[in-house]
């Protein structure tokens, strides 16, 4: 009886340590990483989906009371949610995932961004001034923010500080094993001529060496235009590119007008986690992705 | 203890702290200046009838209640700064420079202070700031979705209700969003005036729950609740110019209650290329007291007791990116009660058996997130002799990329 007891506090002061860390994605990409990281000790909740354009999401009741109870904020950054992270978390009351709190990462931050703007002008579009945000298209940086992203769970929950550390050891094998195989895979890419909806594939260009030619938005976050579509048409001619890629939350039309014009494929690429019916997890991502630039290669 | 802390914190802050360098090169003071966003607002407006006529029978005008000038001129011209002051305190200041009887005035729409973490769910502000009740109130005129304010929130709250004062809300931590406020204001400013009870003398509270139905789908309805001990509040919004002549006040208990409602959809959830928005509120408002006009050199007084009612609905529809139209409707109801005729009719309270209603519709176009261009009609039955409005607007944002709430 005294032994059962004394189990059962003791069972209760360590419940605690085992109730999972609550992890508030705000992209798809990231809940998967942390699920990655994280495993069964923590709870993750993905505030959007990869049908959803991350610059333009409500700041909805449902988000604000899942905030509410993160214990970390598992985010773009380098002002992706700028319209509509700050509603979140003034509403949510939270101190735990304030700006410089532990709590609170910001993935764009963890490594070294490409396309920061030199001039701060409006009149070129919607620009983030610490650069372009969507740094998970790339996976070697992936990997750089997994390292920071592991290391964070550790020190915010210190008592599974060994568990995360073993998981991010085993996702950077796995990792790198499944790096090596798409570097190989997709090298006949390098110097492809490629055109894109918006600066959603930067990076993915960095590691894989495609050419960006030409986005279909005339500049950043500005729909694509008919008078814009029409210049990209007889610039196409002249100097044609392969494929026109976009994500699946993006206008088709433009793509498709422009690719009928001008012969080039349409290659729509799942973006992030969950962004096609084959696209579950991190390693899917990149395989469906180098399979489907590997499909419309010439 | 402290160690063991530093510990723990040390590679955060290492992090923290490298990455900040790696992003902006050198840090100077200029950096922590708050984020800036400067609104700009120009419309141009024609009417049927004269706007300086303007009247809501029934309802004693204040605030911004009125319809403008007509032909061109400037809207309210925002600055807005805001920041987190430190780890603990946000801070946001709203200055709007609007033209008022021919006069450009400055007026301090905004200065609060709130508590970014707290625990245990709970925010506090204090300060000036835009009241928790009903859905608009608390929303920027800049970021509504039609170039006026509903006919409820101009006869009852002067078009917002803003006062001093300490706000506290507190957010359950459910998956089911469900938040409760409670609001203590100075009661200096329409509809409450005088601030009674030596500087604290009205009273907000508000619940508000919210959720989604399935991936597209999101709501939120909220209860609301006002109250104010009322010291001689003056009648008059800026359409009557000749308040110097002739003034009416009243003294005595007022408050209004009122239900919200609004629905977002959006294919997917994704509302960059169409999304759709519906939203309605009612309110009711009960005053009894006293009310007394001067007019002519002469002072009446009568008792009123009165009961005033209205609601809007509005439905707002992004068909393609940039472009929406919208669709509103709102009507008002006076009930009132004043001894003396002549105090009901010139302190406004006179319904004259008219109940305004009024329909608008608009269709506006954003060439981004920043700047936005609008048309709107209104059929206007505010009193008896209807009029035409139509209102051409641009509202532009520069500086700080501005979050929007729900």
């Amino acid at each position: 009886m005294k032994q059962w007891i004394v189990g059962s506090v003791l069972g209760l002061l360590a419940l605690p340590a085992q109730a999972a860390l609550n992890v508030f994605a705000c992209e798809p990409e990231w809940a998967a990483l942390a699920t990655e990281l994280g495993g069964e000790r923590v709870s993750v909740y993905a505030a959007t989906t990869a049908q959803q354009d991350p610059h333009r999401i409500e700041a909805r009741p449902s988000l604000i009371a899942r905030m509410r109870q993160a214990d970390v904020l598992v985010c773009t950054g380098a002002e992706l949610e700028a319209g509509w992270l700050p509603v979140l978390l003034r509403q949510s009351a939270n101190g735990r995932v304030q700006s410089g709190q532990p709590g609170y990462f910001m993935a764009a931050e963890q490594v070294e961004r490409l396309e920061v703007p030199a001039v701060a002008d409006r009149a070129l579009g919607d620009l983030h001034m610490t650069g372009n945000p969507h740094v998970h298209t790339d996976p070697r940086r992936l990997l750089q923010i997994a390292g920071a992203l592991g290391e964070r769970l550790a020190v915010l929950d210190a008592a599974n500080a060994a568990y995360y550390r073993a998981r991010l050891e085993d996702f950077r094998v796995r990792w790198q094993q499944a790096m090596a195989r798409w570097t190989t895979q997709a090298a006949v890419l390098r110097g492809v001529r490629v055109i894109s909806h918006h600066q959603d594939w930067v990076y993915l260009y960095d590691w894989l060496g495609l050419t960006e030619v030409a986005r279909l938005e005339p500049r950043p976050g500005i729909p694509p235009s008919a008078a814009h579509l029409a210049t990209l048409t007889t610039r196409l001619k002249q100097q044609p590119a392969a494929m026109v890629l976009r994500t699946p939350y993006q206008d088709a039309r433009p793509a498709a007008w422009l690719a009928e014009r001008t012969g080039m494929k349409v290659v729509v690429l799942p973006y992030t986690v969950g962004g096609s019916p084959q696209a579950t997890d991190l390693f899917a991502l990149f395989d469906e992705t180098v399979a489907r630039l590997l499909e419309a290669a010439p | 203890m402290n160690r063991v802390i530093s510990a723990r914190l040390a590679p955060v802050l290492g992090l923290v702290f490298s990455t900040s360098v790696l992003a902006q090169g050198s840090v100077t003071t200029n950096a922590f200046n708050p984020a800036m966003s400067l609104i700009l607002d120009g419309r141009f407006a024609t009417f049927d009838n004269d706007p300086e006529a303007y009247e809501l029978p029934g309802f004693m005008l204040g605030g911004e209640a009125g319809l403008g000038a007509e032909g061109f001129a400037l809207g309210h011209s925002e600055l807005v700064f805001s920041a987190n002051i430190d780890d603990q305190y946000y801070g946001q200041f709203t200055a709007a420079v609007a033209d008022h009887g021919g006069e450009t005035e400055v007026e301090l729409e905004e200065a609060f202070i709130q508590t970014l973490g707290l625990g245990g769910g709970v925010t506090v502000k204090a300060g000036r700031f835009f009241s928790g009740i009903g859905y608009l109130n608390e929303q920027h005129l800049h970021v509504w979705d039609f170039a006026d304010a509903p006919l409820v929130y101009r006869g009852l709250f002067g078009d917002q209700l803003r006062d001093d004062g300490v706000q506290l809300r507190w957010l359950a931590p459910t998956d089911l969003f469900i938040e409760l406020g409670a609001e203590t204001l100075r009661g200096g400013r329409f509809p409450a005036g005088g601030a009674a009870n030596e500087g604290a003398g009205a009273f907000a509270g508000f619940a508000k729950v919210g959720g989604d139905v399935g991936v597209s789908h999101s709501w939120r309805i909220g209860l609301s609740h006002w109250q104010a001990e009322v010291e001689n509040r003056e009648a008059g919004g800026h359409s009557h110019d000749d308040a110097h002549e002739e003034s009416a006040s009243f003294t005595g208990d007022s408050s209004v209650t009122g239900v919200d409602f609004v629905w977002k959809w959006a294919p997917n959830g994704n509302a960059s290329e169409r999304n759709f928005k519906f939203q309605a509120e009612y309110f009711q408002r009960d005053e009894e007291g006293d009310v007394t006009v001067v007019a002519h050199g002469t002072t009446d007084a009568g008792g009123y007791d009165g009961t005033q009612t209205g609601w809007y609905a509005q439905a707002v529809y992004q068909f393609m990116p940039r472009w929406r139209v919208g669709l509103r409707y709102g009507a008002l109801d006076a009930d009132n009660d004043v001894d003396d005729a002549h105090v009901a009719a010139h302190a406004g309270l006179d319904s004259e058996g008219h109940s305004p209603e009024r329909w608008s519709a608009m269709v506006d176009f954003a060439n981004s997130e920043y700047s936005r261009l609008r048309l709107q009609y209104n059929r206007d039955e505010s009193y008896e002799d209807a009029d035409n409005q139509v209102v051409l607007q641009y509202t532009m944002s520069l500086g700080a990329h501005g979050a929007h709430p729900f």
